[in-house]
């Protein structure tokens, strides 16, 4: 199996041109000391059919969502995926192509990066965005990044509400250039903001506050903005759950100067966590320092003046401005913004608002649902969008292998990210689970419980211990 | 010349394509369950049209756009080789792309499986010991080695050095990445007789700074398309000064089973599997940066790994010295389910007939086009190699530049032009192993018409393209006068 087209009757004739015997002459470049003087250690060549039912064997290896009852969120989240995204999406004079470096030919990819740039704007209500970053995590970074400026020294102040594995990339980076990162306790569920006023000082260069943070919680931003604006900072919102905005408040309503966060789930199937679509979307007065690629509408030289689209304002970036330029960032996530910005087409004005109000009804109803049953309460008070988080009668990594064993995937267990919090568990339900998924989690709950304590009972552990 | 319009300007109130699932739970009054200060008050103003406009919509916006499915690609250190569809269909697999990347582990083993052998394939062909999978490009993947690097100098009491030599012909992402990690850069000269590194330079600037180099950033094949030589005294005088050596994998479809980069020296590299690996490079993304290390920065990789034990496989706990993490979840996995088809698909033999058709490949273009153009190195090339419009610009005006709006006309794309910085007029052409013999001769063609057009009739040339959707574009009032996003009220000039 191979996709080298030329035989090698065809070589043979070219390097015979070339005044050559072999494939082998042409390595001559080459030196005999780096050679590799045998076969690669890899697995023999398999033809296309052998190929497709080895990876078929393996994919049917996980236990894919479209069969199983998911609860999971915490990052990344499932939405539906009309069956016009990926038909569009996946045309080949989209997939196939690179960075629109000649404009005049690749009208069709710098429009359609046009158009997501104004419904990211659309979406979080700021003026500008550019045209993708690799994930929500690396997002934050970014967003820092510019908050820093130039040398990228400074301190930063982050909510624990950010999803943790977003601050540990932040720490990452952060070791390597040189800046501090200053974490804020939460409260009930969301940032202090006794803590957080605290924190923030007249050096503080950024504060990142997630909304809905990790907790699915809903922070009062309008609380947080005056804060996070008393000194120099920029307020910087991050959003790993997009269907919120058809319902919350945007990050342009409450002042906030850049938003970052994760668009895969529109219209990209999560594919295990990656490749994700990371944005940034920020008021005017950054236009000039924005990382990545940033498309702009123009029109021709000379006669016709017709409109077009170019990638602009290059001198920002790294092939042009190398050691200075804004961020190192090339290849990005163009076609995964393709996705997001023909599925926000496609669920237009009212779909997206029907989106968000789906996932908040049906959130509730498994909240009310769950927080009903003996053993499970609600860790927090806090208002929530799709996600909350329940006190559970065992430890949550437990209680994950219990729903398993009834085919459920159940939430994420919070001790992983957060010490001390064993039994928590952060359940998500967006609209794709129905009112009868639900109904099955919750049965699966009460049974669970139930046997737990008359385990308990037998064994004598419990009894009476903790009335 | 044709115009679309943008999907805002589309459509009527109230219109919309995607229907949403079935409220099917009893609803409670939004101001219930929300603070009204949190509370959305205006729609966002998304566009609404029907099916059939979005279908139509981004139909002609695909019909607007060129990609390797269309055409030949010969965009220099871009690899635009053909990207198989059996890929696409595998890493579309309800198994694949439908699961979540926090499920348990015992519900991932396939996805786990995949990449744990994935990774060690990727570590073979680099001849390096462990690979972490995270970075999701060629620039991450830079980073991620770079910070690598520190972490073991710092581990090593080494942690003051603070600056990293790069090549004058390296791509940009080298010395962005570099300053990103908190590092100087120092330019590195290239010999004008080899095209490789001025070995003479290296060592004055080893010489002066030496304790305080961190790393060099090397690709080898470099830029030009020319495979430094000297590699293992490069290699050895770097090392000697306690620096670290960074491959950029950028051009390693010229080096599978022939060279490795672990063999030549190098401590880190990084693979751009949208390159090498035939992944489809989308427009300008996904890609996946995945990079290989030697046995001495293994400690250091970020976490998790994947790791297979008596239950099957799963994902290591963090190392104590691990940097940490450079993204959220475990890398572009969809992006590696292609890689891995397309590794599997050539095996060890295949694979080294890719890289030698490829090199094949471009030394035919090189030798037939070297009639009507400059070469900047005329030696053997690897997979790639740089020539230049100087002739035309000098006898006729026509840049490099022109000749790539030409190309257009012809249904082909542009070389990478104006790289590496050092060649003047520049075009850097790489046509991979993917293309016929009959593809190349009718570039050969193109390109030999376009220089006699150069001599006979500069203009029509000067005024290219003439045949694609929109003729050339003004730049210089793009960045004059931005507009990156579309208002209402604003009207597109037909």
């Amino acid at each position: 199996m191979s996709y080298v087209p030329n035989t090698p009757e065809d070589q043979a004739a070219m390097l015979a041109e070339l005044g050559f015997s072999s494939l082998e002459d042409l390595l001559a470049p080459v030196p005999e000391n780096v050679r590799l003087r045998r076969p690669l250690n890899l697995p023999p060549a398999l033809a296309e059919p052998d190929l497709k039912r080895l990876l078929s064997g393996m994919a049917a290896k996980n236990t894919n969502l479209d069969t199983t009852i998911s609860f999971l969120g915490a990052g990344t989240y499932d939405h539906a995926i009309p069956s016009v995204v990926p038909h569009l999406q996946r045309r080949s004079e989209f997939v196939t192509s690179y960075t629109p470096y000649q404009p005049e030919v690749s009208q069709g990819m710098l429009q359609a990066i046009y158009e997501f740039q104004t419904m990211v704007c659309q979406i979080t209500g700021l003026d500008i965005a550019n045209a993708s970053l690799y994930d929500g995590a690396t997002a934050v970074v970014e967003a820092v990044l510019l908050a820093l400026g130039p040398g990228g020294r400074g301190e930063v102040v982050i909510s624990e509400g950010v999803d943790p594995q977003y601050r540990t990339v932040l720490k990452t980076y952060a070791h390597a250039r040189g800046f501090q990162v200053k974490e804020v306790p939460t409260q009930n569920g969301v940032t202090s903001l006794a803590a957080l006023d605290e924190a923030v000082g007249p050096e503080t260069k950024a504060v990142v506050i997630q909304q809905p943070n990790f907790f699915g919680s809903v922070e009062d931003m309008t609380a947080i903005e005056p804060i996070a604006h008393k000194g120099k900072a920029v307020f910087i919102s991050t959003i790993t759950e997009p269907a919120s905005l058809g319902i919350l408040a945007a990050p342009g309503d409450y002042n906030a100067d850049i938003a970052v966060g994760e668009l895969m789930s529109f219209g990209n199937p999560m594919s295990y966590g990656g490749p994700a679509l990371g944005f940034m979307a920020s008021k005017q007065k950054y236009m000039r320092l924005l990382p990545g690629r940033l498309v702009g509408q123009t029109v021709e030289e000379g006669g016709e003046k017709q409109t077009g689209y170019v990638l602009t304002l290059q001198t920002r970036e790294q092939h042009i401005r190398r050691e200075r330029a804004t961020s190192n960032i090339c290849t990005n996530q163009s076609l995964l913004a393709v996705g997001a910005t023909i599925y926000l087409a496609a669920l237009g004005k009212q779909g997206f608002r029907e989106l968000g109000e789906l996932c908040l009804q049906k959130a509730h109803y498994a909240f009310r649902q769950i927080t009903a049953l003996p053993g499970y309460e609600a860790a927090f008070s806090s208002p929530f969008f799709d996600e909350f988080v329940i006190k559970t009668p065992v430890p949550a990594r437990q209680l994950t292998r219990h729903l398993l064993q009834k085919g459920i995937i159940g939430g994420y267990d919070l001790s992983q990210s957060y010490p001390g919090m064993e039994n928590s568990m952060l359940f998500c339900v967006t609209e794709t689970r129905t009112k009868e998924d639900i109904d099955t989690l919750v049965q699966a709950l009460r049974e669970i419980a139930s046997s737990q304590l008359s385990e308990a009972v037998e064994s004598g552990v419990a009894g009476g211990k903790g009335a | 010349m044709s115009v679309e319009t943008l999907i805002f300007e589309k459509g009527a109130p109230g219109r919309r394509a995607a229907t949403m699932t079935a409220m099917d739970v009893p609803v409670e009054p939004i101001e219930d369950l929300l603070p009204a200060n949190m509370i959305r008050k205006e729609a966002a103003p998304l566009p609404e049209v029907s099916e059939i406009e979005v279908v139509r919509h981004y139909t002609h916006l695909s019909q607007r756009n060129f990609g390797v499915d269309t055409g030949f690609y010969p965009l220099g250190s871009c690899t635009m080789k053909y990207n198989p569809k059996l890929n696409e269909d595998m890493a579309a697999l309800p198994g694949f792309a439908h699961i979540h990347p926090l499920q348990p582990d015992e519900t991932a083993q396939g996805a786990i499986q995949l990449m744990y052998e994935l990774e060690q394939y990727l570590a073979e062909i680099a001849g390096m010991a462990r690979v972490t999978l995270q970075p999701s490009a060629g620039a991450h993947g830079e980073l991620t080695g770079l910070m690598l690097i520190k972490a073991y100098q710092e581990s090593q009491g080494q942690g003051h050095r603070n600056l990293v030599l790069i090549p004058d012909n390296a791509h940009g992402t080298n010395p962005a990445s570099a300053t990103l990690a908190d590092y100087k850069t120092i330019e590195i000269k290239t010999s004008p007789a080899s095209g490789g590194i001025e070995v003479g330079h290296l060592r004055a600037i080893l010489d002066e700074y030496g304790p305080n180099v961190a790393a060099i950033m090397m690709t080898n094949p470099n830029t030009l398309g020319l495979f430094d030589s000297n590699i293992v005294e490069i290699a050895q005088m770097v090392h000697e000064a306690g620096g670290q050596l960074y491959y950029d994998g950028a051009n390693a479809n010229a080096v599978m089973g022939i060279t490795r980069p672990g063999d030549m020296g190098f401590d880190v590299v990084h693979f751009n599997l949208h390159k090498t690996t035939s992944t489809p490079h989308g427009g300008g993304g996904p890609g996946a940066g995945p990079i290989g290390v030697k046995e001495h920065l293994v400690p250091f990789l970020p976490w998790p790994l994947p790791a297979k034990g008596e239950q099957g496989y799963y994902w290591q706990q963090p190392e104590p010295q691990s940097i940490g993490k450079m993204r959220a979840n475990m890398g572009n996995f969809g992006v590696l389910v292609r890689a891995y088809t397309y590794i599997r698909t050539y095996g060890p033999e295949g694979l080294l007939h890719v890289s030698q058709s490829a090199i094949l490949n471009a030394n035919y273009l090189r030798e037939k086009l070297s009639q009507d153009y400059e070469i900047a190195f005329p030696l053997m090339c690897q997979h790639e190699f740089v020539a230049t419009a100087g002739r035309q610009k000098e006898e006729s005006g026509v840049t490099a530049l022109d000749i790539a709006k030409r190309l257009l006309d012809f249904g082909m794309y542009a070389p990478t032009i104006y790289f590496p910085l050092i060649v003047h007029e520049a075009m850097m052409i790489e046509p991979t192993e993917t293309e016929t013999r009959e593809t190349l001769d009718e570039f050969i063609n193109v390109m030999h018409q376009i220089a006699e057009e150069a001599r006979t009739n500069p203009e029509i040339v000067k005024t290219a393209p003439h045949t694609t959707p929109v003729g050339r574009l003004d730049q210089a009032l793009a960045a004059r006068k931005p507009n990156l996003r579309w208002q209402p009220g604003q009207e597109i000039t037909h």
